[in-house]
């Protein structure tokens, strides 16, 4: 029984028409986020995740745009939405929570005000309901003394407190899926322990799917149910979170890993050498082959291919998930 | 061990506010903190933002002047220095900071800002500083061909290198590194620290580290000071600190550091701010151990 994704990610190209050339930021990415898990997307600045969210949900500003590719979601393709549809799906069907919640929230607006306008525009309130509506969202973000608080100016919060009205706004509308971009990076260690923790209790609690972007492999490992890994532009490796933490496949993936301090005090960091590349002048071959200490001559030929790991290709065919694949030819794909 | 850098009492209070008819309402940004940083050591200091670690480190070079304390390198006391005394004491104690796109100057080129230090301190010819420069950058893993260059034409890690070289050119034996790689990509954050490490190794130098990412800090710090609203509330070796921490403080720290393994237990401890005695002293624990409680 083929199991129907909740969002799907399918050939996604996002370019940014910039002199001289254009750039491809998202590179053919597909992926999906099946109901009720959480997919982490994690890479590090420049690799495309942020620009893949921003994709999904439409609020891509020029000279970004989608150049090609579908985005499923509840049976329509949101790439191929006229804005006044996708309005409609931003919030109600997709809400989202950015990494710099005082960029996010407007500061001449209390944080009621936030709340209110998310429900007001959907038609799900009227004004009187907004406000208890709203101190009924701060109390599920757990943020004490909601009915005072629904008053203050964003300024006024703390930056855990302000990713909870974030959060709550998000929420307002009761979204199926929740898009967190970088939810806790501008966040102190036990800030954002808590806000993870938040996390996981609104995804129960509101039966979301989740999809979470970030360049933390610890937050990942904490929250993500599968990971997609990207690395400048496309997703070189994607596996349930325990496949990708203890069976990597692909080097950069082992390379993250590596390099997170763990061994033995003092001993030498297994870091990765070289730079992230520059999208604008990508390598031939595999982006990742300048830095790779597997390079073999076919890497630098075009880009590897998707190869399944340990997963019956004829299953696959049938329909089965595809569970753990990888772009490297040290995996497989040699033309 | 001796001690290189020792900081007693230090504290720096900043006002804020005030007017008419209002009293000024006085900050604690660091109360009443005393620790000892052993030649050839990486001592760090962690706690979360507001906890006064970075004030300490900028008043242990005076880049902000302390209300009160004192701060000996090398057993003299560096807050009683005139001006001129202050600027040749920081030939011998460097800072790196955080964030290598700010603090570079953008207008000038990475020979100039690596340079600089050896033009203030009027050391050797316009050649010599030229092939000093260039060393320098060797030293840290950059191309001497790119010494024209300006700060945009480098990625983060090696503006950091440069950050680097810059504080290296006066042969400092002291460095204070404020959160040195965490505004840097993961892949290129080891990079940096296995620099570091070769660094200290290579020229002998002692370090305080000022970071917030426990992983980090129990990879290259021999010992470490936890920090929480201005004061240091634990302090101790590295293994003990993270095997057997005392306050409660910490034990939140630890327990929120996120796990690398999806399969590890998650035990997350919260801090219940009633549990800490703000004025509690540093008490003993065990040889070298204390702890606020």
């Amino acid at each position: 029984m083929k199991q129907v994704p909740f969002l799907s990610v399918e050939n996604l190209t996002t370019v940014f028409d910039v002199a001289p050339r254009p750039v491809v930021a998202v590179n053919a990415v597909s992926f999906e986020v099946r109901k009720g898990e959480t997919l982490g997307l994690v890479g590090e600045s420049g690799s495309g995740k942020s620009v893949t969210a921003f994709s999904i949900i439409g609020l891509l500003q020029p000279p970004g745009r989608v150049a090609s590719g579908r985005v499923m979601f509840q049976g329509r393709d949101l790439a191929s939405l006229p804005e006044r549809e996708m309005r409609k799906v931003r919030g109600a069907g997709i809400g989202f929570v950015f990494q710099e919640p005082m960029a996010a929230l407007n500061p001449v607006m209390r944080v009621g005000a936030h709340i209110a306008e998310a429900l007001v525009v959907h038609g799900l309130a009227s004004k009187v309901e907004a406000r208890s509506r709203a101190i009924d969202l701060l109390r599920a973000v757990k943020i004490t003394d909601p009915e005072k608080r629904v008053d203050d100016y964003p300024h006024q919060l703390s930056g855990g407190l302000r990713q909870r009205v974030m959060m709550a706004v998000a929420l307002a509308c009761k979204p199926p899926l929740l898009i967190a971009d970088e939810p806790t990076t501008a966040l102190d260690v036990t800030v954002q322990a808590q806000i993870l923790d938040l996390l996981r209790d609104m995804k129960k609690q509101f039966d979301l799917s989740l999809l979470l972007i970030t360049h933390d492999l610890g937050v990942i490992a904490e929250t993500a149910d599968r990971v997609a890994v990207m690395y400048a532009g496309r997703i070189v490796e994607q596996g349930t979170v325990r496949e990708i933490f203890h069976q990597p496949k692909h080097p950069y993936t082992r390379g993250l890993l590596a390099s997170i301090p763990g061994g033995a005090a003092g001993s030498r960091l297994r870091a990765i050498e070289g730079t992230v590349p520059n999208l604008a002048s990508l390598p031939p071959g595999c982006s990742f082959a300048p830095r790779c200490g597997d390079r073999m001559p076919v890497c630098d030929t075009a880009f590897p291919p998707q190869t399944v790991i340990g997963n019956d290709l004829s299953a696959v065919a049938l329909g089965a998930k595809v569970e753990h694949s990888v772009r490297c030819y040290l995996h497989g794909g040699r033309p | 061990m001796t001690p290189l850098v020792e900081v007693r009492n230090l504290v720096k209070h900043f006002e804020r506010g005030g007017g008419f008819f209002r009293a000024k309402t006085v900050v604690k940004a660091v109360d009443d903190v005393s620790f000892v940083v052993n030649e050839g050591e990486t001592f760090a200091l962690v706690g979360e933002s507001g906890s006064g670690k970075s004030t300490t480190g900028r008043c242990m070079l005076r880049l902000v002047e302390p209300t009160s304390g004192a701060v000996l390198f090398r057993g003299k006391n560096v807050l009683g220095y005139t001006s001129s005394q202050m600027r040749a004491a920081r030939r011998d104690m460097q800072m790196v900071f955080q964030d290598p796109y700010s603090s570079l100057n953008p207008r000038m080129r990475a020979f100039t800002i690596v340079e600089e230090p050896l033009v203030i301190h009027s050391i050797g010819s316009k050649p010599e500083r030229r092939e000093r420069v260039a060393d320098l950058f060797k030293l840290v893993g950059l191309d001497p061909a790119h010494l024209d260059r300006y700060p945009h034409e480098f990625s983060g890690g090696q503006r950091q290198r440069i950050g680097l070289a810059r504080a290296l050119a006066l042969n400092p034996s002291f460095i204070i590194a404020d959160e040195p790689v965490s505004a840097l990509d993961v892949s290129i954050q080891a990079q940096v620290i296995n620099l570091l490490m070769d660094l200290q190794e290579q020229l002998k130098l002692t370090y305080l580290f000022i970071a917030h990412d426990l992983r980090l800090v129990r990879h290259i710090s021999t010992r470490v000071a936890v920090m929480y609203l201005g004061r240091i509330v634990e302090m101790g070796d590295t293994p003990e600190i993270f095997a057997n921490a005392q306050h409660a403080y910490t034990k939140a720290l630890l327990s929120a550091v996120p796990a690398t393994d999806p399969d590890a237990p998650r035990a997350r401890i919260e801090l219940d701010s009633a549990q800490v005695m703000h004025d509690a002293p540093l008490r003993q624990i065990s040889a070298g151990h204390f702890a606020a409680v």
